[in-house]
This record gives C-alpha cells, sequence and structure tokens, in this order.
C-alpha cells in the first residue's frame, strides 16, 4: 500500500492526486505501525497512528490550501508548472 | 659659528614643507619670499660657517656636528650627523650660492606659471636634499639625500605634467638612475656587512687597514659605489637621461641637471676616494668612461638643434672630464673643474632660458639669430659662459680648471698620452659647438621676434655668475701662470695631492697650457668659418649626423636590448600564470555548480523521487551493513 501511493506520487502530476497519495502513504504507514504494535502487544503502535491522523489532518488542510493558492496563480493543476524556481 | 651648519639643510626643507601645504594660498610675493629668502638664508648661514672655517679651522680640518642617532637595531646604528670638510664646504657654498641665484632667476622666469608656488616646494626640497647628500656625515644620510634630488628632479623634469613626452622623461630619468642607485644601495650593504659602519671616515679608516689594495672587496665595492655615481652624473652607459630631461622648466635645467645634482656623482667618489685607491682597476675605468663620456657627448653636443640640449650634451661632456680627473687620482681637479663649471654652466643654461623666453618658448637654434643687438645681457653671458666652458687661455675660469685636468692626464699618477690626446679631442670639440650656438643664435639674420626682455631678476644673476665664470679660476692657477694653487692647497688637506710623475722636457705645464690655446684657437676659428662665414642655415644631415644627433643610438639600442624584451615578456604574461591556478580553482567551482543547478528542476516529483531513492539507498546500506 506503501509502494503504491510512492508508485503515484511519482507517477501523477495533478496536484489533488499528490495529495492523495500522500494520504495514502501515511494511511500505509498507519496500518504498519497498529500491526506491529498488536504483533509485539503494545500500545505504542496504535497512539502513533493517532499522531499519525492529527498529523494528516492538519497537513491536509494546509496542503488543500496551497494548492487553491497554486490554481490561482497557475490555472492548472500540474505540478510541473510550478517550476519558476529551478535553477 | 660652525654650529649654524645645521641651518643649511634645515631651512629650506621647512620653506619646501611650508610652500607643499600652504603655497597655493599663499600670495606670489610671499611664495617668493619663502623660496628664494630661505635659500638666501641658508647661503648666508653657510658663507658664515665657510668664514669661521677658514679663519679657525678645527682640529683636523673638519668639522662633525653629530645632531641624533637615526635609529639603533643591534649594531646598526646610524648617527644623523652633518660633517663638514674642505670638500663639502666647497659643495655647500656652490649648492647654496648658485642655488640662490637661479632662484632669483626663477620668480621672474615662472612668473606667470600656474605652478608657482608648487615649483618653489620642489625647488627647496631639492636644495635641502642636495645639502643632506653633501654634508651627510653618514653614507646613510648620503643615500637619503642622494634619493632626495633624484625624487625632485624627476618632479622636476614633469614639472609640466599635461604633456606627455615631459612625463616619459620623467620617468626615463628616474628608471635610468634608479639602476644606478640600486647598484649604490647593494655597495653600503656590501661595505656595512663587511666593514660594520656607515660613517665615511671611519669607513675609509677601516678600509684603509683592513683592505689589501686590489683585493676583491674594494674591487666589489668600489664598482657598485661608482656605479651610483654613473647613474647620476649621466656618464657612459646610463646618460640617456639627461638630455631627456631638459623637459623641464629652464631653472630647473641650470640648478639640478647642470650645477648640482649631476655632479653629485663626482662628490660621492671624491669622498670615498680610498675605496678607489684601493681598487687601482675600477680607478682605470672611471678614467676610461670619463674620457669616452667625454668625447661621445662632445660629437652628440656638435649636432643637436635644440639650444638646451646642445648645453645638455656639453654637461655630460664636462662631467666626463671630471670623472676623467678622478680616475687619474686627481681629486682636487675635479672638484675645482666642479665649481667652475657649476658657475658657467648655470650662466649658460639661465642665459638660454633667457633667450628662449624672450622668443615664446623657441628652442631650435636654426630659427634663432641676430640676437647680438637685441638681448646683450644673454649675449654678453653666452660669450663669457661660453668662452669658460670652451676654455678662453687666461681670461676664463674654465681654460684654469680644464688645464689642470689637462695636465693632471699626462703628468699624473695613472697618466698617459692617450687621456691628453682624448682630453684635447673633447677640447676642440668643446670650442667648436659652442661658438657654433653662439654664432647660429646671436649673429645673422633675425629669424623670430623678440617678445619680451629680460627683467632685473634675470639680469642680476646673470651679471654675478659672469663675474664668477671670469674670475673663479684665479682660485687655483698653475705656477707659470704667478699663481698660486690655493684652492688645491686648501683641498688637499682632505684629499691626496696631485702628483707629477711623468714629466719631461716635451712635457711641461707650459706645452699643455699652450697646447690648449692652441686647440681652443682653432676650434674657434672653425666655427667662424664654418657658422659665421659660411653661415649654415640648415643642420647637417648625412648618417653621421644623424647618428651623433640621437645620442650614438643608445636610446634605441636599449629600446632593443631591454625595452622590447620586456614589453614583449609582459605582453606574453598578461595573462599571469600564477594567477591561471586561481583562474582554474574559480573554474572548478563554476562548473560543479552547474553540475548542481541541474538537478534544481523545479519539479516536485523529481525531488519526491530523489528523497524516495535515497531513502532505500539508504535502508538498503543499513540491511547490508547489518
Amino acid at each position: 500500500m506503501f509502494l503504491l501511493g510512492l508508485a503515484g506520487l511519482l507517477t501523477r502530476r495533478n496536484l489533488i492526486f499528490t495529495l492523495m497519495c500522500v494520504e495514502v502513504m501515511l494511511n500505509a504507514s498507519g496500518l504498519a505501525f497498529v500491526a506491529a504494535g498488536s504483533r509485539w502487544g503494545q500500545v505504542d503502535g496504535q497512539v502513533m497512528f493517532l499522531f499519525i491522523v492529527a498529523m494528516a489532518a492538519a497537513e491536509v488542510s494546509v496542503g488543500l490550501a496551497m494548492v487553491l493558492q497554486f490554481h490561482r496563480e497557475h490555472p492548472t493543476l500540474d505540478s510541473d508548472a510550478g517550476d519558476e524556481m529551478r535553477g | 659659528m660652525l654650529n649654524l651648519l645645521w641651518l643649511a639643510p634645515a631651512l629650506p626643507l621647512t620653506s619646501a614643507v611650508l610652500l607643499a601645504i600652504f603655497g597655493s594660498r599663499w600670495p606670489r610675493k610671499l611664495v617668493s619670499l619663502a623660496g628664494v629668502g630661505s635659500i638666501g638664508l641658508a647661503a648666508v648661514a653657510s658663507m658664515l660657517v665657510a668664514w669661521s672655517f677658514l679663519t679657525a679651522p678645527p682640529p683636523g680640518n673638519a668639522f662633525v656636528l653629530p645632531l641624533w642617532t637615526w635609529m639603533a637595531a643591534g649594531s646598526f646604528r646610524p648617527e644623523f650627523g652633518l660633517y663638514l670638510d674642505p670638500v663639502s664646504l666647497l659643495m655647500l657654498l656652490v649648492v647654496t650660492f648658485v642655488g640662490f641665484l637661479i632662484h632669483l632667476y626663477s620668480t621672474e622666469y615662472m612668473r606667470g606659471d600656474e605652478g608657482y608656488a608648487r615649483f618653489f616646494a620642489y625647488m627647496n626640497l631639492f636644495v635641502a636634499s642636495m645639502l643632506l647628500l653633501v654634508l651627510g656625515s653618514n653614507l646613510l644620510v648620503l643615500y637619503m639625500g642622494w634619493e632626495g634630488v633624484g625624487l625632485c628632479s624627476y618632479l622636476l623634469i614633469g614639472f609640466w605634467y599635461r604633456d606627455a613626452a615631459n612625463v616619459r622623461a620623467a620617468n626615463k630619468a628616474f628608471l635610468v638612475t634608479r639602476i644606478g642607485d640600486t647598484a649604490f644601495a647593494i655597495g653600503l650593504f656590501l661595505l656595512f656587512t663587511q666593514l660594520g659602519t656607515l660613517d665615511i671616515q671611519q669607513l675609509m679608516q677601516r678600509a684603509q687597514s683592513q683592505w689589501p689594495a686590489g683585493s676583491t672587496l674594494a674591487i666589489a665595492a668600489a664598482a657598485l659605489l661608482l656605479g651610483g655615481a654613473v647613474g647620476k652624473s649621466a656618464q657612459l652607459p646610463l646618460q640617456t637621461w639627461l638630455p631627456d630631461a631638459m623637459a623641464g622648466p629652464t631653472p630647473t635645467s641650470a640648478l639640478i641637471h647642470a650645477a648640482t645634482m649631476v655632479t653629485a656623482g663626482v662628490y660621492l667618489i671624491a669622498r670615498t676616494h680610498v675605496l678607489f685607491t684601493l681598487a687601482p682597476e675600477v680607478q682605470l675605468v672611471v678614467a676610461v668612461i670619463g674620457a669616452a663620456t667625454l668625447l661621445m657627448a662632445a660629437c652628440s653636443a656638435l649636432v643637436q638643434r635644440d639650444i638646451k640640449r646642445v648645453l645638455a650634451y656639453s654637461t655630460i661632456s664636462q662631467i666626463g672630464y671630471m670623472f676623467l680627473a678622478l680616475g687619474l687620482g686627481a681629486w682636487s681637479a675635479a672638484m675645482f673643474h666642479f665649481m667652475t663649471h657649476a658657475f658657467f654652466k648655470a650662466l649658460l643654461f639661465l642665459a638660454a632660458g633667457a633667450v628662449i623666453q624672450s622668443l615664446h618658448h623657441e628652442q631650435d637654434m636654426f630659427r634663432m639669430g641676430g640676437l647680438r643687438r637685441e638681448l646683450p645681457v644673454a649675449f654678453w653671458s653666452f660669450v663669457i659662459g661660453g668662452s669658460a666652458l670652451a676654455g678662453l687661455p687666461l681670461l676664463t675660469a674654465g681654460f684654469f680648471s680644464k688645464d689642470l685636468i689637462l695636465w693632471q692626464s699626462w703628468a699624473g699618477l695613472n697618466g698617459s698620452i692617450w687621456f691628453w690626446l682624448c682630453g684635447m679631442l673633447g677640447a676642440l670639440l668643446t670650442s667648436l659647438y659652442t661658438y657654433r650656438l653662439v654664432f647660429l643664435v646671436f649673429y645673422g639674420t633675425a629669424k623670430s621676434h623678440v617678445s619680451e626682455r629680460p627683467g632685473l631678476a634675470i639680469k642680476l644673476p646673470l651679471a654675478v655668475l659672469c663675474v664668477l665664470s671670469i674670475f673663479a679660476g684665479y682660485l687655483d692657477t698653475p705656477p707659470h701662470f704667478g699663481g698660486v694653487p690655493r684652492l688645491s692647497n686648501f683641498l688637499n688637506s682632505t684629499l691626496p695631492a696631485l702628483e707629477e710623475v711623468h714629466v719631461g722636457p716635451v712635457i711641461t705645464e707650459v706645452t699643455t697650457a699652450l697646447t690648449a690655446s692652441l686647440v681652443f684657437l682653432a676650434g674657434f676659428s672653425l666655427a667662424y668659418l664654418l657658422y659665421y662665414r659660411r653661415r649654415v642655415e640648415q643642420p647637417a644631415e648625412s648618417a653621421l649626423a644623424r647618428f651623433w644627433a640621437a645620442g650614438w643610438g643608445f636610446d634605441t639600442l636599449y629600446s632593443w636590448i631591454f625595452v622590447r624584451p620586456f614589453v614583449w615578456l609582459a605582453e606574453v604574461n598578461r595573462r599571469d600564470i600564477v594567477d591561471s591556478l586561481y583562474t582554474a580553482l574559480a573554474s572548478l567551482t563554476q562548473a560543479s555548480n552547474g553540475l548542481l543547478q541541474r538537478t534544481e528542476t523545479g519539479h516536485v516529483r523529481w525531488y519526491a523521487s530523489g528523497l524516495a531513492i535515497g531513502s532505500a539507498v539508504f535502508l538498503g546500506l543499513v540491511w547490508w551493513m547489518r
């Protein structure tokens, strides 16, 4: 599931899809934490997942705001269009 | 009274500093007063000193005025002191007195110049440096004065700096004399390391006691000092700067490039004569240089068009006589000729300045003529100064001093008939070019309009110098003319006495004097025939004349040997070899910057993949290292 998200992140150029892929990757890592917690009988895995969920919410809100701003600057959602600062 | 000695260099120095700082704001009257007055007071001070020196000679016929220790670094403790003996007294009097007359002259000559205060500041600084050179008890003080006069010479040659040619002439003078100065400086190092002092008197004593005659060290030291003297006194092979130095204002040429500074080399050799006596080979070289220079410069003077260049070459030639005398061991004869030469050459230059000024800065002799009635003062000055230069028998100062040198060139310790012949030939040429100048400028038809006549400040110095050019010779007359060698006797308390070795039935003082008179007459009549009777209107145009006029092609030669290879090297090395190391470093940085710049694509996905690959590699490493 993590690799699926990563592949999507690398191949899709639409920013919305990029964000969704990041969500997928976050969930994959959360799932891995929970699985690892139940495997070794530790509660830390579930605590970590709660953190990840909170962080994902914050990330999505900031990310969507940036996407909106990006769309206002460029009339597209293509992430490669934002290469003004290339070297 | 002798303690007043320090005033002589201090007064002009103070005035130079004041003029340099406030001169541009002071009114002209005040500038003239400071500029001329300081030299006048210095002259008065030196006369008082001379009077007390002559009436009550100090013990050992030398007076030392220690002022302070210049610096103290281990065993190197040069004293800053003044030293007065007959030789430096003679120089002191000539420098201050002739300097005063020339300053007085300058007040009128430079009247309309915008750099009036600057001019007097330089001139005063020059006199101060020259007096330090002359009076320094220590070779280091002498060297300081030596460099000071070099600096002032440079500043004054390039005085009218808006003309690039003047600036080039100044640079040339500075660079060429610098070659000699470097040799002199190395000579000082050698003397100090070997003898452990730079005090001139101690140095001479130690040299005499520690170095056997003809030892390598003595020869090296004497040769290095000779290098310095040759550069300053414009002798072969460093004579090329003096004719170009005429770019400066005429009073400068009179003071620096005729009467005083260029004779500093003569003074240096006379001052350190012990070293030269210890190195007979070098002394012979001095004589040969003098003889060669006097002939070469006299030939060049013969074909010049520019009135000042004739005088410049004649100065080189006359200093050649002094070197000849020094090389022959006739030390006091050289100093005697120095004195008379200072008077009559200053007179000639100042008179030439009067002519040039009244003709709107015309310097070409072939465009002058018939000025005898228009400028009687300049005419008589030229006749008297020229006759002294050419050695008009019995009447003028130049005859006696030159006659002494000619006599010594044969009869003296190292004399030979060849030096005598060179001297006689030189005397013939001198007489020829001098009267060529007089006939061209003052006789014939007038070609230029005289715009202004010299005023009192020009006439007075000319008159005084005329009198001196005639009567200074009676200070030291040969026995056959009823005289007593007063000056020689006076100088001989410091310098070795003149010796007469080669005296035979034919070789006598009288025959030399008679030959010199005949030679003078021959030169005069030749000039009369060529330039008065047959009135040559154009300069000679043969290849030889061109060769001579260009100073025997020395400038071209040096240009080929030194200047061009240097310029070539500079062009080759324009992109500095050492620099390329640093440019390589810079371009390496730039290249790697470009390489890294490529990775900054601005595409988020590239960065993300970079992160992913990086972490994959890192995890792989951790896995592999496990």
